[in-house]
């Protein structure tokens, strides 16, 4: 019917009437595209979209994790330069306490040195009076005995007695001294 | 523009006579309809198999190794795609269940767009859809079932056609005026006024098109010397009402998509 009243109305056909063979060409080649889309085009583009949903969200993913490790690595830092500080303190400590030690041990040594020098010098003097004492008893004694002689007039042959009359004295001498 | 002259003049031989005589005759609808290129097949038939597989070849080239990173052609690709999917379907039908409509919106925005730009290129100068039937076979015979038949399946038959024709929160006296206007909306004029829109458009735009072509052309051939030159002007504003048809064809496309999405939301909503 639409065919006959384009052929009638030749000169100038009605545009608002369709043609059947164009409807029908028109929908297969609608349908074929869209058949296209619907099993290639579309179902690539979603893969697509989930893909970069994925990429997206895994990039974040590693930015926070790589955040989280900048931001352990920076506590690490700061916690082992607080620790080398506090080494640092302690061996500043130390070596403060050591110099100290040494400064003592050095003041104990020259000390011991001194008193043992001083206790050496005793010591000689020492042995040096006892050895005067010693010397100057046989010299009294000699003299004693000489003036005694000389006053007493007469040799005190007898060696023995001699002897015991002296250190009789000498002894009496000690006594007298300790009592004092 | 190429096949214009020649053609014009075919269909009435007087036509050709007052123009030979130095009268202008304004192109028509005639214009639209060429003889037949070989057998049956007319210019525009070549032209929606030629859109079917530019469409099919671009997609399938476009998809063939998606990267996570696009390069320049796979990003316009995705850009239409993304303007299907996320800016026309998903806003229009909801982002719940818009995923199996996603095929159909950008199909339907792809071969429109595509045939609606055989109308401004070069060489071809002819868009397909205006010729009512190529609009008429998507709008009638895939959008129209499919937005009917979606809502069918979600609610059944019965509480779909309530949802469509009785809305709620009416009084009942309205329904009696409201209910015929819901039915004829819903299942007359909302597929052919789509159709009939892309249509007109692109009818409209073509024959403004031919007119400042054509009447440029007969200045500069039939006009005194001193009225030559207008037929610049003329030729002109075909290169501005070109660029004008360039935002008209997009719109056309969009808008079709838009329209088909939305009586799909429509049909699927809980309620209207």
């Amino acid at each position: 019917m639409v065919k006959a009243f384009v052929l009638a109305a030749e000169g100038a056909p009605n545009p608002i009437l369709p043609h059947v063979s164009e409807i029908i060409l028109g929908t297969i080649a609608f349908l074929v595209l869209l058949f296209v889309l619907w099993k290639y085009a579309v179902p690539r583009f979603e893969k697509l979209y989930e893909e970069r949903v994925e990429a997206i969200e895994g990039g974040i993913e590693k930015a926070e994790k790589a955040q989280a490790e900048a931001e352990q690595a920076r506590q690490q830092f700061n916690a082992q330069l607080a620790e080398a500080r506090t080494e640092a303190a302690k061996i500043r400590d130390d070596a403060r306490l050591e110099s100290e030690r040494i400064r003592e041990d050095l003041r104990a040594e020259a000390e011991a040195e001194a008193a043992r020098i001083v206790a050496a010098g005793e010591a000689q003097l020492e042995a040096r009076r006892a050895q005067i004492v010693a010397e100057l008893r046989s010299e009294l004694g000699r003299n004693s005995i000489d003036l005694a002689s000389r006053i007493v007039g007469e040799s005190l042959e007898d060696e023995a007695r001699r002897k015991g009359t002296v250190d009789r004295f000498l002894a009496e001498l000690d006594a007298a001294g300790a009592t004092n | 523009m190429s096949a214009g002259p020649e053609n014009r003049k075919e269909p009435s031989l007087g036509a050709l006579v007052l123009a030979e005589g130095g009268e202008f005759s304004p192109p028509g609808v005639e214009e639209f309809f060429f003889p037949p290129l070989v057998g049956g097949i007319t210019k525009p038939m070549v032209l929606a198999v030629l859109a079917l597989l530019i469409c099919v070849s671009f997609y399938l080239i476009a998809t063939r190794n998606l990267k996570v990173v696009p390069s320049k052609f796979q990003f316009a690709a995705e850009s239409v795609y993304d303007l299907c999917r996320n800016t026309i379907a998903r806003e229009q039908i909801g982002s719940k269940e818009f995923r199996p409509f996603v095929p159909l919106i950008l199909a339907l925005f792809s071969f429109i767009l595509v045939n609606n730009v055989f109308g401004i290129l070069p060489v071809i100068y002819f868009p397909t859809l205006s010729h009512i039937g190529y609009a008429i076979a998507m709008s009638v015979l895939v959008v129209y079932p499919v937005y009917h038949i979606a809502g069918m399946r979600k609610h059944g038959v019965g509480r779909y056609l309530k949802n469509q024709l009785f809305p709620p929160g009416v009084p009942k006296a309205v329904y009696i005026l409201l209910t015929p206007i819901e039915f004829f909306t819903k299942f007359v004029a909302n597929p052919l006024t789509l159709a009939i829109r892309v249509f007109a458009a692109m009818l409209a735009g073509h024959l403004l098109l031919l007119v400042f072509t054509l009447g440029g052309e007969y200045l500069l051939i039939e006009a005194s010397a001193a009225l030559k030159p207008v037929s610049i002007i003329s030729w002109a504003f075909v290169i501005v009402i070109t660029f004008l048809e360039a935002l008209v064809l997009v719109i056309q496309a969009y808008v079709f998509a838009v329209l088909s999405a939305s009586y799909i939301g429509a049909a699927l909503a809980d309620e209207h």
